[in-house]
């Protein structure tokens, strides 16, 4: 059985030349599934029937010349925290096990609609709170480089089967960091787009003004394609923009050229120094230096309430998420644990909530409980969100003096399993830079930047631009992502170990 | 357990009472406030729901601009300020009638503000400060099954129907309205009637209080006479008519009155009114542990209403209600006193359209003032939930007029439009009402009335007219009130000449 390790935006040009079927390229994506899931543990949830289903009209239109969009038949894998109707949504957490939704998020009816099949639901932090993918309530996923090792999170299992072949491509959803930090320690390429860029609708809510759908791919191309499906104006999501989006797949196609003249760069000084990885600075500092090279005028920029971001960042996710997943309750959907005896409504709903949720799930909704009680709003949420204010218009000051800025994506690579589970204070660092882009709304791109020295382990550069002007993060990924192909002759992924599957 | 009462006028001897009213306003919007499912009232259960309204992981709200027009109107015909910003807040608590376990609404950013309505109670004006009026969502609605007091607590088993969930709701609360002595309990009904005729001149609302689409809250305190602050308060729910309103203001007054000179203090909490046995019962208690934990709900932006809107929304406004009441009353020729028994009664809508269905004013107010209100007062609802339209009233009196019917068979057929018999012709031909005037089957009757009654016919035949009463009765009662009764008297007349 041979992997096929083509990017999403080739196999559509052997689609469109006739050289492969879409039902062919699913079967191959459903084997290496069936070979290396078992040990990588990416999916909740495989759907061969609706896939191969889906794959077999996708072939249809292709023949008769009317192919839905650029990708149509491509097959995709979407993170268990979006509403895909007829197929279980579990967000990672025991207390929607078994509960399949009657209606599809905007983000996968654009998918159906644009004709991807849709392989299954990617593992995750229990509803996305994590960084490493251990809280899902089904078990961790392991990283594709070292099966010892997390795959970041919350969405580890997006982010692990498009690294380790399961998938072309893969939805995420970013509230902190989720898409792109994963992508950091696997390997590969994800992007939050601009905050009301793509639809929430059908995206169970962890923190509804920071969360954000995005694509997980290999390359920057893929990204920008698949973004392109997804992204725009929704009637159904009032914060969506209703602005048409910009050129991305243009930008993403001029970044590759390699020529950044003129482009301005930001160095974030909050953005790396103590905390962070030897080995991840190190290759920081040499896409700094092709990004130079390839003409960009590259500067330093201060961001000084960035300092503030993580702990402004703990006080709103939780307080909106206690009230987001108040309706976990067993009333109406999901698991129900009845107490003996003669149980009210509301010893049914403590019961429940208690066995069903997680340690970590918990612990933010006490948290949130908290900074929103009469009494404490003023001190915590509130004084949370004139912080967050001050970090917007950091991010406003830095961007009259450059066009993008840049910081590693994580401060780490890929730590061992288990490693971070009982210290939730360290699990959170892991955060540290991803975290600004959310609280502030702007686009961000996560792109391989090479292996640490220490543990040879993959590390990787993010590029943040300003609200809705994702084409820059497309570009600049994009420029950067050649420029290193042309330093390894090929792309990182290809330096991973080849895994040896359960069935292999 | 029987509350202590104190007599009304040992309660305004010693006390200031205060009132405050919140109004729940179910708009008339086809849709819900924040999805597009129908609003209809009656369907069967659980069938107007989406993901949304009933609050399925991942779904969002998406606000209903007929809904904030609505909102926007009502805040202006209340003398409000209209926000230029306003923001939706989360209200946070657990009921299983909740789909998310929180209330979407609005907090300390209300969409209208600082207004008022001029409330006429026996010919005196009061000035009721409106404090706010703000969009929210409906619940579902519980059917609590088993147990003795029909709440939750007890119950073998609830049902929730989430069709409710989501309507479009609009809160009005009044600043506390003092000064009003032993009228209170009369000017907090005049208010919620007042309010109902502005809210149906506006079109907005339904606002049928035996349907729940106007849900009143009636909040009192008492303080002593002249102690210039306010006592603590007890808010009474399930005050669903008019008549209640005022009663539960009395009996709360009452209540408090004994409890406060018995020495001991007023438990903060809510009440339940009880219609049938005119009481409250204790509900949960409410006090400052109560945390709904307010943010701003942050799916939906902002509103920014534009003041080009908010000035055209004012042109939509109908007169207000005062300059309607002079118009009206100058043009249907009604007396001060008859205005005010209208106005009281909570039937000038009601007399208005049975005019505008072709009654005289006379005529429409003669049986929404006698007859309909008697039968509300002794079924202890309202005039508008009888079951008896204004078309309906305006129908039977053209029978009177016609000849049909004669006051009393028209009583008959009030009877059947309460009993949901059909509509007055249907009535009417159903149980047979209407008057006989042909001779034939009338000149029996006669003849068995002058034969029964051989003192009375000879006083006719002396000459003494006036005793032919008698025998109209008697054949009335025989044709059972519907004989044509001056044909009647001509016969007996033509028979006795």
């Amino acid at each position: 059985m041979t992997t096929d390790r083509r990017t999403a935006s080739e196999i559509a040009d052997a689609l469109a030349a006739g050289e492969t079927t879409s039902v062919a390229v699913t079967q191959s994506h459903l084997d290496r599934i069936a070979e290396v899931d078992g040990a990588v543990h990416a999916f909740l949830q495989v759907d061969a029937e609706g896939a191969l289903r889906d794959a077999a009209s996708a072939d249809e239109r292709r023949a008769a010349g009317t192919p839905a969009s650029a990708l149509d038949g491509v097959p995709i894998a979407v993170k268990d925290v979006i509403a895909t109707r007829g197929l279980p949504t579990t967000c990672g957490s025991r207390i929607l096990e078994g509960w399949v939704p009657p209606y599809d998020a905007t983000v996968v009816a654009r998918l159906r609609a644009a004709g991807l099949p849709i392989l299954g639901k990617t593992n995750m932090d229990e509803f996305a709170m994590g960084s490493s993918t251990e809280h899902s309530a089904y078990g961790p996923t392991h990283n594709p480089w070292d099966l010892t090792r997390i795959p970041g999170g919350s969405g580890g299992g997006s982010a692990a089967a498009v690294a380790a072949y399961e998938a072309p491509l893969a939805l995420g959803t970013d509230t902190g960091g989720s898409i792109r930090q994963p992508g950091a320690v696997t390997g590969t390429v994800g992007v939050k787009p601009t905050y009301g860029g793509v639809s929430r609708y059908g995206l169970v809510a962890l923190a509804n003004s920071l969360d954000q759908a995005g694509p997980v791919t290999r390359t920057v191309l893929d990204a920008a394609l698949l973004h392109e499906i997804i992204g725009g104006h929704d009637p159904l999501d009032s914060t969506s923009i209703e602005q048409p989006m910009p050129a991305l797949v243009e930008a993403a196609l001029r970044g590759a050229e390699g020529d950044l003249t003129g482009v301005r760069i930001g160095v974030v000084t909050e953005l790396g120094g103590e905390g962070y990885q030897a080995g991840v600075l190190a290759r920081f500092r040499e896409s700094v230096e092709l990004l130079t090279k390839a003409g960009a005028e590259v500067i330093e920029v201060s961001c000084p309430h960035f300092v503030h971001a993580l702990a402004t960042y703990y006080l709103i996710l939780p307080a909106e998420a206690s009230s987001n997943l108040a309706r976990f309750d067993a009333m109406r959907y999901g698991l129900r644990v009845t107490p003996d005896g003669d149980p009210s409504a509301e010893d049914v709903m403590r019961a429940t909530r208690e066995a069903g949720f997680g340690d970590e799930v918990k612990r933010r909704i006490i948290l949130g409980t908290y900074a929103l009680s009469s009494g404490y709003y003023d001190a915590y949420y509130g004084q949370a969100q004139k912080v967050r204010t001050l970090i917007s218009r950091d991010f406003d000051a830095a961007f009259e003096r450059a066009d993008v800025l840049v910081s590693p994506t994580a401060p780490t690579t890929a730590f061992p399993l288990g490693e971070k589970i009982d210290d939730p204070l360290a699990m959170y660092l892991n955060d540290l830079a991803t975290i600004p882009a959310n609280l502030s709304g702007v686009p961000g791109i996560s792109v391989p930047s090479g292996l640490a020295d220490e543990d040879g382990l993959p590390a990787g550069v993010q590029i943040l631009a300003p609200a809705l002007k994702d084409d820059r993060v497309y570009r600049v990924g994009a420029a950067l992502e050649a420029l290193l192909a042309r330093e390894w002759g090929g792309r990182l992924l290809d330096q991973a170990p080849e895994l040896k599957g359960a069935t292999a | 357990m029987t509350d202590r009462l104190l007599s009304y006028d040992d309660v305004l001897a010693q006390f200031d009472p205060a009132l405050g009213l919140e109004v729940h306003v179910e708009l008339n919007t086809a849709t819900k406030m924040f999805c597009g499912c129908p609003t209809e009232f009656g369907a069967e259960p659980n069938t107007q729901t989406c993901p949304t309204c009933l609050g399925l992981p991942g779904s969002m709200p998406a606000v209903n601009a007929k809904a904030v027009e609505s909102a926007i109107r009502i805040g202006l015909a209340l003398n409000c300020e209209i926000a230029e910003w306003c923001r939706f807040a989360r209200k946070n608590y657990f009921y299983p009638d909740m789909p998310k376990n929180f209330q979407t609404s609005q907090y300390d950013e209300p969409i209208a503000f600082e207004g008022f309505m001029d409330v006429e109670v026996d010919g005196e004006t009061y000035r009721v400060g409106i404090e706010r009026a703000h969009m929210e969502e409906d619940t579902g609605k519980s059917l609590h099954v088993g147990g003795s007091t029909g709440r939750i607590h007890g119950a073998d088993f609830s049902l929730v129907d989430y069709n409710r969930a989501g309507i479009p709701l609009i809160e009005i609360v009044t600043k506390p309205v003092l000064g009003t002595g032993a009228k209170a309990p009369e000017v907090a009904r005049a208010y919620v009637a007042q309010l109902r005729e502005l809210l149906l001149g506006l079109g907005v609302s339904d606002v049928r209080m035996e349907q729940g689409s106007l849900r009143c809250d009636v909040n009192l305190s008492l303080a002593p006479k002249d102690a210039g602050a306010l006592g603590t308060r007890t808010e009474t729910k399930n005050v669903n008519s008019l008549r209640s309103v005022e009663r539960a203001a009395r009996y709360e007054m009452r209540r408090h009155g004994a409890i406060l000179t018995g020495g001991g203090s007023i438990l903060q909490e809510t009440r339940h009114w009880h219609e049938d046995t005119g009481v409250t019962t204790s509900g949960r208690e409410k006090s400052d542990a109560e945390d709904y934990r307010y943010f701003p709900e942050p799916d939906l932006v902002p509103m920014a209403p534009s003041r080009e809107w908010v000035a055209e929304l004012q042109k939509t406004l109908p007169e207000p209600p005062h300059e309607k009441r002079a118009r009206l009353q100058e043009v249907w020729g009604f007396s001060d006193l008859d205005m005010r028994d209208t106005v009281g009664a909570g039937a000038l809508g009601l007399v208005e359209a049975t005019i505008a269905a072709g009654a005289t004013p006379q005529t429409a107010r003669k049986w929404w003032l006698g007859e309909l209100a008697r039968r509300a007062n002794e079924s202890e609802t309202d005039l508008a939930s009888l079951g008896v339209t204004p078309a309906d009233v305006a129908r039977v009196q053209a029978l009177v007029d016609e000849g049909t019917l004669n006051d009393k068979l028209a009583r008959q057929v009030f009877d059947g439009l309460v009993a949901e018999e059909g509509t007055p012709d249907e009535i009417v031909a159903a149980r047979g009402l209407g008057i006989v005037s042909d001779d034939g089957a009338l000149a029996a009757a006669v003849d068995t009335a002058i034969a029964a009654n051989p003192d009375v016919a000879d006083k006719i035949r002396d000459g003494k007219v006036a005793a032919a009463g008698a025998l109209i009765g008697a054949v009335m009662k025989e044709m059972r009130g519907q004989a044509d009764a001056n044909r009647v008297r001509e016969l007996i007349l033509e028979k006795l000449a």
